[in-house]
């Protein structure tokens, strides 16, 4: 069994232009890592490589120590996606998201409908489990994916900016939500702008720049890294990106 | 914003919205498809000019009998163009685009709502003056300048079909209420545009054997049943044979009931919109939960995507009125007229079939709302691809079986032969749309044809080559076996431009 969650080598993307250059990065079981990282910089790029919605050009990924370029359905077995844009289907109940979810993951039925509706109750959804998601704003939409995501029990969770859209009590339940998960031991890796949840809610830090991971760490060791003692993230991840901007033409 | 600038910006977008369509968003192509757009429309005047009888054929017409023939013809196109405006009301009601916007800014509803229902007359009539233009010319140029008056009385037409269609919808907003007219509405308008074709049809068959519509309508009977010369139900044809009284009274009794509705339903155009709106926010039961069943991927996959498509109005009424426009020959069958029905009925079932299963086949294809999730789940994509195919023939099965069974007990080997024929026409669909899948929302079901224009042309294509299979096996005929020779080669064909094949 690996000791990595993740465990990423010489990653390559290239669209028009690199849009992943090179990077590597591990991931622990049980560890909330937070990708941060300015637009453009290839964060949401290197995760759908990891859940394998794009095929890297050059590089390996491998999770829980499966080859996720050589076998592709033992890896998403244990990966939850969670895009930014919550993407359900409009006629559809959350519960019959849910049980299509754990259809396609092969959950046991009673199992899935006993976890769903926890799920849909913990996200506050219970009152509208049964009905269809066409009039739900987006920070519901938002829940019904994340619940969506949970339902199969992943042990590598990835989220593309999960509290966009979300309300200040919806957000700390997500958090709950996932902080509760990561003590379970699965591995949670979340890009978010919000640099104060990164701050609070991750064990390590990881920085993208230009493709690259240019920055990794615990706060106190990017802290160190950055010379800024007492610094708050934002301060030290605008000195990092600052760093690493595109030398002017 | 004043109701000019107002209708102008959107005269701008559906013209944008138009082009894009035409040219599958390619701006390169919008010379080149506005040049083909009028050659065609030029050539629908050849078209016209071979159809319609000669100057010395109209003339020899008496004057009843000129009226007669002219509200036949226009019977059909007022019957669509009702059925169109109703399902553009529906959207006018219930799709918010930018409707939240409008109507939150300080401009009257009552303006918002004439300007969108002007909107609607002139798509609706538009599209009647698109086919009935090259007649009208034609007509024009044989038998004088008096056809040209067809030209404001289609657009009077237009505006009278889309007050009738806002008033039957507001009708059923009120009978049903603002969550079930969605679907109510599109259903009325399907079988609104199929039922008097169909109606008609099959009352030609039943009491003149197989006639066309347009013989039925014309027979002395029909006649005779009709009101007298200078009833009001003669306007039409006098309007559009160039009575100059008679065009003025329809224009005018078109401006007035547009005027009428828009003061009518105007001032209740938000409340209308905030009930659509609201409607969608409580589309769910609160009953007993439902236990989840066990499922595999692919059953998973499967149950998903017919819970889609039964859900799914727009597809329901189009499904409705395939499954409609297969009443008249039904009826022949149940009448018993033998082999000549089934030879009707055969193809009509496979031509169906295949369009449907196209249909269906991009929804549950390339109409994939969460596409990331399904692709990121651990099942192979060719088991997802699969899955879906499945689904879609199962669901054409579901649609064409009642036929096949009821064509089963007449003749054996003409259902056998549809069997074969539905099950050919529906896999060369469901292939032609895998090969040519791309990503889309399943909101924009109704622009699927611009995605690929090859994809489009090869599935009518196939579905009426494989009908003319079915149709000939019915019969015995070996020549089936070289139509469908035909239709393998040109699915080969179409196969080696598919864009999955030419990345290969």
């Amino acid at each position: 069994m690996d000791a990595f969650a993740l465990a990423i080598d010489d990653l390559h993307k290239r669209f028009a232009r690199p849009a992943v250059s090179g990077l590597s990065m591990r991931v622990a079981a049980g560890e909330f890592y937070a990708l941060l990282g300015p637009n453009g910089a290839g964060k949401t790029t290197t995760l759908r490589m990891v859940a394998g919605l794009l095929r890297p050009d050059r590089g390996s990924i491998r999770v829980f120590g499966a080859d996720a370029l050589v076998n592709p359905i033992e890896a998403r077995r244990a990966i939850a996606w969670v895009p930014d844009e919550p993407l359900i289907y409009d006629r559809l109940t959350p519960l019959e998201y849910l049980e299509f979810v754990a259809g396609l993951w092969s959950v046991p039925a009673a199992e899935a409908a006993s976890r769903g509706a926890n799920l849909l109750e913990t996200l506050g959804l219970g009152p509208q489990a049964q009905e269809r998601c066409e009039g739900f704003s987006r920070g519901m939409r938002q829940k019904v994916a994340l619940a969506g995501a949970l339902v199969h029990e992943p042990r590598l969770i990835i989220l593309d900016e999960p509290l966009t859209g979300l309300d200040a009590a919806s957000a700390r339940l997500v958090k709950q939500v996932l902080v509760e998960r990561v003590r379970n031991g699965a591995a949670v890796i979340m890009t978010t702008h919000i640099l104060e949840v990164a701050e609070r809610m991750a064990e390590r830090i990881g920085v993208i720049a230009q493709g690259r991971l240019v920055a990794e760490g615990t706060l106190a060791e990017l802290r160190a890294g950055a010379g800024r003692e007492g610094g708050t993230l934002e301060e030290i991840f605008l000195d990092i990106v600052q760093a690493n901007r595109p030398a002017a033409a | 914003m004043s109701a000019k600038r107002l209708a102008t910006h959107e005269l701008r977008l559906a013209w944008r919205d138009f082009l894009a369509m035409a040219t599958a968003g390619r701006r390169e192509r919008e010379r080149t498809v506005l040049a083909l757009a009028a050659a065609a429309f030029a050539a629908l005047h050849l078209v016209a000019a071979a159809a319609l009888p000669d100057r010395l054929a109209i003339a020899a017409m008496d004057a009843d009998g000129l009226q007669l023939a002219v509200t036949a013809l226009l019977a059909m196109p007022v019957a669509l163009m009702v059925s169109q405006a109703m399902e553009s009301t529906t959207r006018l009601f219930y799709s918010r685009s930018d409707l939240d916007l409008l109507l939150s800014s300080p401009m009257p509803p009552t303006r918002i709502f004439a300007v969108r229902l002007g909107g609607i007359a002139l798509a609706t009539g538009a599209v009647a003056m698109l086919i009935g233009g090259p007649a009208i010319d034609v007509l024009a140029l044989r038998d004088g300048a008096r056809w040209l008056a067809a030209w404001p009385a289609l657009i009077a037409l237009g505006v009278l079909a889309t007050v009738a269609a806002v008033w039957l919808t507001f009708a059923m907003f009120r009978l049903f209420g603002a969550r079930h007219t969605r679907v109510a509405a599109q259903i009325a308008a399907a079988v609104v545009g199929a039922a008097f074709v169909i109606g008609v049809q099959i009352a030609a068959i039943a009491s003149m054997g197989n006639a066309t519509r347009f013989q039925f309508l014309t027979s002395p009977a029909i006649r005779a049943s009709l009101p007298a010369s200078g009833s009001p139900f003669w306007l039409p044809a006098e309007a559009v044979t160039g009575d100059g009284a008679s065009l003025l009274f329809l224009l005018a009794a078109a401006a007035t009931a547009f005027a009428a509705t828009v003061g009518l339903l105007g001032p209740r155009f938000s409340e209308i919109a905030a009930a659509a709106a609201d409607a969608s926010f409580h589309s769910g039961g609160r009953g007993r939960v439902r236990p989840f069943r066990a499922h595999s991927a692919a059953s998973a996959l499967r149950a998903k995507e017919w819970r889609l498509l039964a859900r799914d109005p727009w597809l329901i009424s189009q499904t409705l009125m395939q499954i409609l426009y297969l009443a008249p020959p039904a009826y022949m069958l149940w009448n018993g007229f033998g082999g000549g029905a089934a030879s009707v009925v055969v193809p009509v079932l496979v031509m169906a079939a295949g369009q449907l299963a196209g249909g269906l086949a991009w929804l549950a294809i390339s109409g994939e709302d969460a596409r990331d999730l399904v692709e990121s789940a651990p099942v192979a994509a060719g088991a997802v691809l699969r899955a879906k195919a499945e689904a879609v023939l199962g669901a054409v099965g579901l649609a064409t079986a009642p036929i096949l069974l009821f064509l089963a007990i007449s003749d054996g080997k003409a259902a056998l032969a549809a069997l074969a024929g539905i099950g050919a026409a529906s896999l060369s669909a469901t292939a032609i749309q895998l090969w040519f899948r791309s990503q889309a929302k399943r909101g924009n079901f109704r622009r699927r044809q611009t995605s690929s224009r090859l994809a489009t042309v090869a599935e009518a294509f196939s579905s009426i080559l494989w009908a003319a299979a079915a149709g000939l096996a019915a019969h015995g005929s070996p020549l089936a076996f070289a139509t469908a020779l035909l239709a393998l080669a040109m699915l080969a064909t179409v196969r080696r431009f598919a864009p999955a094949t030419m990345a290969a």
